[in-house]
């Protein structure tokens, strides 16, 4: 395997499906270090990661932080509401100042679009993208690919519908990027005020109802619909919402076969998901939880090398 | 070394390692990524047969624990590792070439972390001497006299299509 992933995680977009397919396969065996007793290899002792978000995230920030710890790193998460960033400090300036005390990643989350690719591109430490904006959240996306892997046993060729407000989330962007790369198909599902108006530019399959969703998929994305698009006017209410694309029982029974359910949480229930659905044989919430933390290993692994045109010493035997 | 030697090489090996371990309780067998593990395999069999016991055994991938992952790129390709309860046994880690020691080193340290065996024995086919560090094998196949540049070639069928060792030098 010789692909490899340069300095900074910003997006699926600019990966290579070699370079996807690496922090798959990397994910693998760290997989199995979240089961041992003791959750803990050397691989990035002495490493110092700084975990910058300037956005609430329980479920990111907790799984990139046992990722980490998992790995051996020493980690400092910096809130946004405690931090001098709420002092007008700006990114760079903050990046620049927790650099001069040598650190060696950063992990950030941020509102706006295109901050984690800024950031890399002004500082030496390793950018990872925890979610900017509506641009993309690579590592969802990757967990999202992994699970989905995980039960089919291939991505090539398999049908996956993501539900839900197309327009505003970072995790669809990663999700169409990336299995698209890898050979899947992606359709997408919701109100067409939720859908990008260029969104076939991406080569996905327009599902202007969940019923076709369910019809045409092997498993179906659910995204969170966040509850402040509502008061902006693009929905009229969330009553309305679960009962014209809420994924329900009774919706699913109609399926031709069971379809896998994912949701990368924080899940409204009886909103975009009943609980029946989300706690259901077929979901696999929690597996991509679990996912979530052996990715962000992967890529940390990955990222965190020596340069990569250095040779590789050693050989066969040692 | 070819496929008839390295066979009955393999089957000294075996004996030898119930011999230390004063039978097959408790013994447990350890094979290190990724040649390792073909030769741990093989060595189960071979103790199977003679002993009449089934021998537990897991593969260990010391990737994770190398002391030259600060340095080295790009980043080595990290192996399965799935070890069987390892505390109070005794384990017989099983590699293919022993050279600088540092494999050793990362697999007692990664065994470490899984349990504490009550004892670790060290089987090589291949001792090419060399050492970096104060380790030796307990259980060797061959030992060879092998420079710095030369390559000590384990070939198993499994994974080469043919059982061999070769000396390649420099």
């Amino acid at each position: 395997m010789s692909a490899t992933l340069g300095k900074d995680l910003v997006g699926l977009e600019p990966l290579s499906r070699e370079q996807i397919q690496l922090i798959l396969d990397t994910a693998e065996p760290f997989k199995e270090v979240s089961e041992r007793a003791i959750k803990k290899v050397p691989a990035l002792r002495g490493k110092t990661i700084v975990n910058l978000f300037f956005e609430a995230s329980t479920r990111t920030r907790i799984s990139f932080e046992f990722a980490e710890k998992r790995l051996s790193a020493d980690t400092v998460n910096v809130a946004v509401a405690a931090s001098s960033v709420s002092k007008g400090e700006t990114l760079v300036d903050t990046a620049r100042n927790l650099e001069a005390m040598r650190i060696d990643m950063v992990v950030i989350r941020h509102g706006a679009s295109g901050a984690a690719q800024f950031l890399g591109q002004r500082i030496r430490s390793n950018v990872i993208n925890a979610g900017d904006g509506k641009h993309e959240h690579p590592t969802q996306g990757l967990l999202d690919m992994l699970t989905l892997r995980d039960r089919f046993g291939r991505l090539e060729g398999l049908k996956v519908a993501i539900c839900g407000d197309i327009l505003h989330s970072r995790v669809a962007r990663s999700n169409i990027w990336g299995l698209t790369k890898l050979g899947a198909q992606v359709g997408v599902c919701g109100p067409a005020t939720l859908l990008p108006r260029n969104v076939h530019e991406l080569g996905v399959t327009i599902l202007p109802r969940i019923e076709d969703a369910i019809q045409w998929a092997d498993a179906l994305n659910v995204l969170r619909l966040q509850l402040e698009r509502m008061e902006s006017g693009f929905l009229p209410s969330l009553r309305e919402y679960n009962r014209v694309f809420g994924v329900t029982k009774e919706r699913l029974a109609r399926a031709p076969k069971d379809l896998l359910i994912l949701h990368p949480g924080p899940m409204n229930r009886g909103v975009e998901i009943d609980s029946d659905v989300a706690d259901g044989p077929h979901s696999v919430i929690l597996p991509q939880v679990t996912n979530g933390v052996a990715v962000r290993m992967a890529v940390l692994y990955l990222l965190a090398g020596g340069s990569p045109d250095w040779a590789n010493p050693g050989g066969g035997g040692e | 070394m070819d496929d008839r030697a390295l066979a009955r090489t393999l089957a000294r090996m075996a004996t030898e390692i119930v011999e230390r371990a004063n039978g097959t309780e408790g013994l447990v067998l350890v094979g290190i990524q990724r040649r390792g593990v073909e030769l741990a395999s093989r060595i189960r069999g071979l103790v199977g047969q003679s002993e009449g016991a089934t021998i537990p055994w897991g593969k260990l991938d010391i990737t994770l624990y190398r002391d030259d992952l600060q340095t080295v790129g790009p980043r080595p390709v990290v192996g399965e590792t799935s070890l069987p309860d390892l505390d109070g046994k005794t384990v017989a880690i099983v590699d293919d070439v022993l050279y600088t020691g540092r494999t050793v080193r990362a697999a007692l340290d990664e065994c470490s972390d899984f349990g504490r065996p009550r004892r670790i024995l060290l089987c090589v086919l291949i001792d090419r001497g060399g050492r970096e560090l104060p380790i030796q094998a307990d259980i060797v196949g061959k030992k060879v006299t092998a420079g710095p540049g030369d390559r000590v070639d384990v070939l198993v069928s499994e994974l080469d299509g043919r059982d061999a060792v070769e000396l390649v030098r420099a």
